[in-house]
């Protein structure tokens, strides 16, 4: 770790103005992942994490190892009693807004680098206004508001005024930003946010190091330690996740795991969640202009092991709550909303500007999705499956 | 024929003793509840009420039922304060059930919290009660706070795992001169029965109905048992011993005075 990479500044050293916190999360989170051989589980320690009362550690890491493929069945009926103890047959729905997708970032596998010649845009106050007023009117009650991860094209105050146009239409307003400070995190909760969500894409360091060639996203450790910093600001909820097949995704999703068992240890209040997205191909602009669909080199993870990761984060965490990316064919998240899911996106777009027919002008998208359908489709499937759609389940105080 | 057995509660005189959860239900389902469970009060979120859109919980809610919104999502008595004002705004009513949880994981109550939330509450001429962690020196605070009765856990909530509390709930209900209403953990009718046995004025439940297969059924099963378990309360238990026989006749009919 530390180490300089062609030229690169170390990905484990702060830059200017990042917030140092003190905390041993990070170290216990990564030593446990490097000491995690998913390998050297049995069939008999997988018996025992399914039989366990509370789980421990070593059952989540045995039942995300290879041993447990045999019983994916038997810990998804598992998962789906936990589910339903904690969360009923209510199923919370909501949708991302992307609104702005400038990105200072150079991550190689993401439609948004910063390197990649996609049509780049940001939505003024007035166009946030139209396209939230737009996605409430189907009903929606919760919203993610998401950005590039560029500080001079969506600084905190431009966010912040985003949070505050936001609480006029929604009751839950959660954020999908870069990492930030304590205190500016304190600001946006004041604007009206109060989750966030973080992903690490991956927990192996070094491989972090290798896909994050620049901008604030290449320091390793002050994005780990987001969430601490979002909950020290005072939000209320904190999301985790690994962009599963950027590296091992067993120890990633072990790792995951671990960082939201640590902070709900340290903070008890928090509220936690997952999410759980598959490496997806983008679509980039080659130099004469023509859309490529491109795909980074990774681990493929099959939907049987999306799952086993799904239900291995459900029965560690049964409390927790877990989104569905619409990154999944709809079959798949219909059929995983109340078996370890609990929450899912609807009438999703991940380009900039295209909820509202008012907003003419769009920028790119920043990965493709499988599942299009609209909030009324959702609404009807989630029916369709004896679960109860919640659009609110929550009270800004 | 047995004396008249009268539930009040802020007030009010109630027949049913089973207080039924609104939260983790298909909305169609909660009136076929209501009804096969005879319930006259219905606890509901006051973050699932306050809604504009479909699935709002209260157009689900049976006509002429008394409403107990709770304060879930509460994480300090000023938020629980500020979330029982809202529901009183959107015309929830006076009743207010206090929850403040500081843990995300098991979602036990903060008792302290909890004292601070009532005391205010009922100042402001709420109907409190507050959900606690059974604990008697806490209970007696709430009582001398001014709650209408006192709710403490058979076990965390949506754990189905029956009367992990036992004798801590006994000893409220032998102590406290409030209604004691048994609230979360208790997964079937026989664990609700048990409760209603021991002395408790009420039990609630929620998950375990909204969760059965078949939960009209099941709704109606609860009701039976707190029926069947307040009559057996009513009509005084046979003692049950420890250990051993006992004689069934006095062996102490030589004494003369």
């Amino acid at each position: 770790m530390g180490q300089m990479q062609d030229g690169l500044p170390s990905h484990m050293e702060y830059m200017a103005g990042m917030e140092q916190i003190d905390s041993d999360i990070l170290e216990k989170v990564v030593s446990a992942r490097d000491a995690y051989q998913a390998e050297s589980y049995t069939e008999q320690d997988v018996r025992h994490a399914l039989q366990a009362g509370n789980m421990g550690i070593e059952d989540f890491a045995a039942l995300l190892s290879p041993a447990a493929e045999p019983f994916l069945d038997e810990m998804a009926q598992k998962a789906q009693k936990e589910t339903a103890k904690h969360f009923g047959n209510s199923v919370y729905m909501f949708t991302p807004i992307y609104i702005s997708n400038y990105c200072e970032n150079y991550c190689v596998y993401c439609g948004f680098n910063c390197h990649n010649r996609i049509h780049r845009m940001k939505l003024g106050m007035e166009e946030i206004e139209k396209e939230m007023a737009a996605i409430a009117r189907t009903g929606l009650e919760e919203i993610l508001i998401l950005t590039g991860e560029s500080r001079a094209q969506s600084d905190v105050g431009y966010i912040g005024e985003a949070c505050k146009i936001a609480r006029k239409y929604f009751r839950m307003v959660g954020l999908e930003v870069y990492p930030m400070n304590a205190d500016e995190y304190g600001y946006l909760q004041k604007c009206g946010a109060d989750y966030v969500t973080v992903f690490q894409e991956t927990y192996d360091a070094e491989r972090y190091g290798m896909l994050h060639l620049g901008g604030h996203k290449r320091v390793f450790p002050y994005r780990f330690h987001a969430q601490e910093r979002a909950l020290k600001g005072g939000m209320r909820g904190v999301a985790f996740a690994a962009l599963l097949g950027l590296s091992d995704f067993r120890k990633d999703a072990f790792a995951t795991g671990l960082h939201a068992y640590y902070i709900q240890r340290k903070y008890p209040y928090a509220e936690i969640s997952f999410s759980c997205p598959r490496l997806r191909p983008i679509t980039t602009l080659s130099n004469d202009g023509k859309e490529e669909v491109v795909s980074v080199e990774g681990q493929g993870v099959s939907e049987r092991q999306l799952l086993q990761v799904m239900c291995a984060y459900r029965l560690f965490m049964p409390f927790a709550g877990m989104t569905i990316s619409t990154r999944e064919r709809a079959q798949f998240r219909d059929h995983v909303v109340g078996m370890a899911a609990t929450k899912i996106s609807a009438g999703v777009s991940t380009g900039i500007g295209s909820h509202s027919e008012e907003v003419e002008e769009q920028g790119d998208s920043q990965f493709e999705i499988a599942d299009g359908r609209d909030v009324a489709e959702v609404f009807a499937a989630i029916k369709a499956h004896g679960l109860q759609p919640v659009m609110n389940d929550y009270v800004y105080v | 024929m047995m004396k008249e057995d009268k539930f009040i509660l802020g007030g009010k005189e109630f027949q049913s003793r089973f207080i039924l959860g609104s939260g983790k239900y298909n909305v169609e389902l909660i009136q076929a509840a209501v009804r096969n469970a005879g319930a006259e009060i219905i606890t509901l979120a006051v973050r699932r009420a306050n809604s504009s859109g479909e699935g709002n919980i209260v157009d689900y809610i049976p006509e002429g039922v008394t409403l107990l919104p709770n304060t879930s999502g509460a994480r300090d008595a000023g938020e629980a304060v500020r979330i029982a004002r809202l529901s009183r705004e959107l015309g929830c009513g006076n009743f207010v059930k206090v929850e403040i949880m500081r843990d995300s994981k098991y979602l036990l109550p903060d008792n302290q919290e909890t004292i601070k939330a009532t005391e205010q509450l009922v100042k402001e001429g709420f109907v409190v009660l507050p959900y606690m962690y059974p604990d008697l020196n806490v209970a007696r605070d709430l009582a001398d706070a001014g709650a209408a009765a006192v709710m403490p856990l058979a076990a965390p909530i949506g754990s189905n795992k029956g009367l992990a509390t036992r004798e801590f709930i006994q000893i409220l209900v032998d102590e406290i001169d409030l209604p004691i209403i048994v609230d979360a953990g208790i997964g079937r009718p026989s664990q609700a029965c048990e409760v209603m046995e021991m002395g408790a004025a009420a039990v609630m439940a929620n998950t375990a109905i909204a969760t059965a297969g078949d939960i009209p059924l099941m709704a109606s099963a609860f009701r039976r048992a707190i029926e069947a378990g307040r009559e057996a309360y009513l009509s005084g238990l046979g003692r049950v011993r420890e250990a051993g026989g006992e004689a069934s006749s006095p062996v102490t009919g030589f004494l003369r005075d």
